[in-house]
């Protein structure tokens, strides 16, 4: 079986998805002859034809709107926003539309789409094309927001979000999109959304983290474990609704926290994992839970962009403090 | 000196303000006079239903409502000329178009008497959208629809209606566009009632005709009086029959005044004349109707008034079921959040639960 990168894995979801149920598409700025400025619809157009995956006008509230008309007339849209950066015009119609549809119509009308975004920093790219600002839409009702940190995790969950009956937001961590490959097999098979996982085992201190920081969390770990330190690595995934039980479980296993991610700290995702933590695991912490974010400040452009995102050294420094702690 | 391009509109009307005909041939539809009493009466019904909601609203029993007075034939001539097939986005006014397709005045009382069942439509089409509060967005849902519907090789048309204001945004100029690229099924109608709130139609945009904001986009347009049913109905019949046949997409703009405020949250003596809005109704599209259908011997005051008596036994019946329909339990705000309520959200929605069990 062929080894996979995480953008091959999403291509492979896709064509497995759109070879099985007709009414999937796939629309977005230079997805058809193209396949994708990371090539994420590689071959797509040429196996499916025009209509079905469709080069928009360049307007990405065009986009959105279109992707939410043809989810409600019973299609499965998948709309690309070219890079995370420029989603904003598209939030109009996931805010005030995708997600509330169904509420809005008592269950008439639904939107069974996706919104892919590359998302995310470190790949010395020019402004606006690093953002990390999924706590603008876990805040939003009616939407699923997931993060996929694997090739494995890209296609199963990819799965799962184009046949979820509700809009779901499929921000893919462009940093990781080539890292490494493995094994994915095109089997169809779809992962749980609303599942957080567990990758490492630990007792020490648990790690939650999402998106491209997974690979830093198990490294960190990794560098933990030689000091003797045992922590537990859990990958989010599905952002919202959160498998809150999960990392209560682990938090209540270990008694320390350490929540990585790449978006500014203040209001970040973060915020409501620890909130979460004070309100029901506040008895079993044994120490502060420790966030290590992004900063309260624009990503900078990519001279000094690592020095923004979470690293290694930082999370395994905050991880001590949770050990110095008790 | 060469021309890159030069372009004309059509202005379209078939009675003037008088209801006499301007000489143009009738189209066949017109020529059916048992068919255009029809039509007058729902512009008749859309109008005491009109009444009614606003006597709602002053009484408390209604929160924010948008009249549609000045509106009937337009909407109306839109709704009348769609197959049920067909797929409606409106934004908040189009009753007449909304009750010709089904929906009941009843539904729109719950919509904006705070309940949301109001648009889960019973008898009207499935298809058709929500309201929109949101101004010009539903245009790139009837876009989305019209893409759906050419994917699937279905003979469906998708229109969307618009106000003066509206055609302003980009969510029209992106809809549009795509039509036009796509040569998708798409008829979007700018019902251009002058005022957008308080925005003059002249502040609204630099544009001729708002008609001609399709030409850009490659679609084919049309300017008609919007208070001549007649006009109004021959040029989405003729929109809808090209979108259909696959032969593009259409801009009309329906040239009409709105005769009321914007909501009854809104006070238009603020903004706008006396005598602009006396003017205004002299071309009101029901009369005009009335009086050519009188002239054809097609009506009177006697059926006036047994048709006027019928609309208010059927408002009040409506008003009547509206008022009878309880509250939904306060759980109903998560019952349709997801397909299946999340694990997450069972804690939220039981403390809910538990309100409504004491009150």
């Amino acid at each position: 079986m062929a080894q996979i990168t995480l953008i091959e894995a999403v291509t492979q979801a896709l064509a497995y998805e759109m070879t099985h149920d007709e009414s999937v598409v796939v629309l977005g700025e230079d997805v058809g002859v193209n396949g994708g400025v990371f090539r994420a619809t590689q071959g797509l157009q040429e196996k499916f034809g025009e209509l079905r995956v469709l080069d928009t006008p360049l307007d990405e509230t065009t986009i959105a709107g279109v992707t939410v008309g043809l989810a409600v007339q019973g299609m499965k849209p998948v709309a690309e926003a070219q890079f995370e950066g420029f989603i904003y015009p598209m939030m109009e119609q996931i805010a005030c539309h995708a997600a509330r549809l169904r509420n809005r119509t008592r269950g008439r009308m639904t939107v069974p789409a996706v919104w892919r975004a590359p998302w995310g920093g470190g790949i010395r790219a020019p402004e606006h094309h690093s953002e990390a600002n999924e706590h603008l839409f876990t805040n939003i009702p009616g939407l699923r927001v997931v993060m996929p940190s694997s090739p494995a995790r890209a296609y199963g969950l990819l799965l799962a979000a184009i046949r979820d009956p509700d809009p779901v937001m499929f921000f893919e961590p462009k940093r990781i999109y080539r890292q490494y490959k493995e094994e994915v097999p095109d089997d169809g098979e779809a992962l749980p959304l609303d599942v957080c996982f567990v990758l490492r085992d630990g007792t020490d201190v648990t790690l939650v983290t999402w998106g491209a920081q997974v690979k830093e969390c198990l490294e960190a770990a990794d560098e933990l474990a030689q000091k003797g330190i045992s922590a537990e690595v859990i990958d989010v995934a599905t952002l919202t609704p959160l498998d809150f039980d999960t990392i209560a479980e682990s938090v209540t296993k270990t008694g320390r926290c350490v929540i990585v991610h790449e978006a500014p700290k203040t209001a970040g995702y973060g915020a409501e994992i620890a909130a979460r933590l004070a309100e029901e695991c506040l008895y079993s912490l044994l120490a502060p839970v420790e966030r290590v974010t992004g900063f309260d400040t624009h990503i900078p452009l990519f001279r000094l962009e690592m020095k923004y995102l979470p690293s290694v050294e930082r999370i395994v420094e905050a991880a001590q403090r949770t050990l110095a702690a008790s | 000196m060469s021309i890159a391009a030069k372009f004309e509109i059509e202005y379209l009307q078939y009675l003037d303000q008088d209801g006499k005909e301007t000489g143009k041939e009738l189209p066949e539809f017109a020529k059916d006079l048992d068919h255009m009493v029809e039509l007058y009466k729902l512009m008749v019904s859309t109008r005491v239903f009109d009444a009614k909601s606003i006597a709602l609203q002053r009484t408390g029993k209604l929160g924010t409502y948008a009249s549609c007075l000045g509106h009937e034939a337009a909407h109306v001539g839109i709704g009348s000329a769609m197959r049920r097939e067909d797929s409606l986005a409106v934004s908040y006014r189009e009753y007449g178009a909304q009750l010709y397709r089904g929906v009941k005045p009843r539904e729109v009382y719950m919509y904006w008497g705070g309940d949301e069942r109001g648009n889960d439509f019973a008898d009207a089409p499935r298809h058709d959208f929500a309201w929109c509060v949101p101004i010009a967005t539903q245009c790139l849902h009837a876009a989305g629809s019209a893409l759906a519907f050419k994917i699937r090789n279905e003979p469906r048309v998708a229109v969307c209606t618009i106000g003066d204001g509206g055609s302003s945004k980009g969510d029209f100029y992106g809809a549009i566009n795509i039509a036009g690229a796509q040569q998708l099924p798409l008829v979007a109608v700018i019902v251009n009632n002058q005022w957008a709130i308080s925005v003059p139609r002249r502040i609204q945009s630099g544009s001729g005709t708002l008609a001609q904001k399709g030409l850009a986009a490659g679609l084919f347009c049309i300017q008609v009086d919007g208070n001549d049913i007649i006009a109004v109905r021959k040029a989405m019949e003729d929109a809808l029959e090209r979108a259909r046949s696959g032969n593009g997409g259409t801009v009309i703009e329906a040239v009409t005044y709105r005769l009321g405020d914007h909501t009854t949250a809104d006070d238009a003596r603020r903004y706008r004349g006396e005598q602009e809005v006396k003017d205004a109704w002299d071309r009101d599209p029901v009369p005009r109707l009335r009086k050519w259908l009188e002239a054809k011997g097609k009506w009177d005051d006697a059926k006036e008034e047994a048709w006027k008596a019928e609309c208010d036994d059927w408002m009040d019946n409506e008003v009547n079921a509206y008022l009878e329909t309880k509250t939904q339990p306060a759980t109903a705000m998560f019952d349709y959040l997801y397909a299946e309520l999340p694990a997450d959200l069972e804690a939220q929605r039981d403390f809910v639960a538990s309100l409504d069990r004491q009150s």
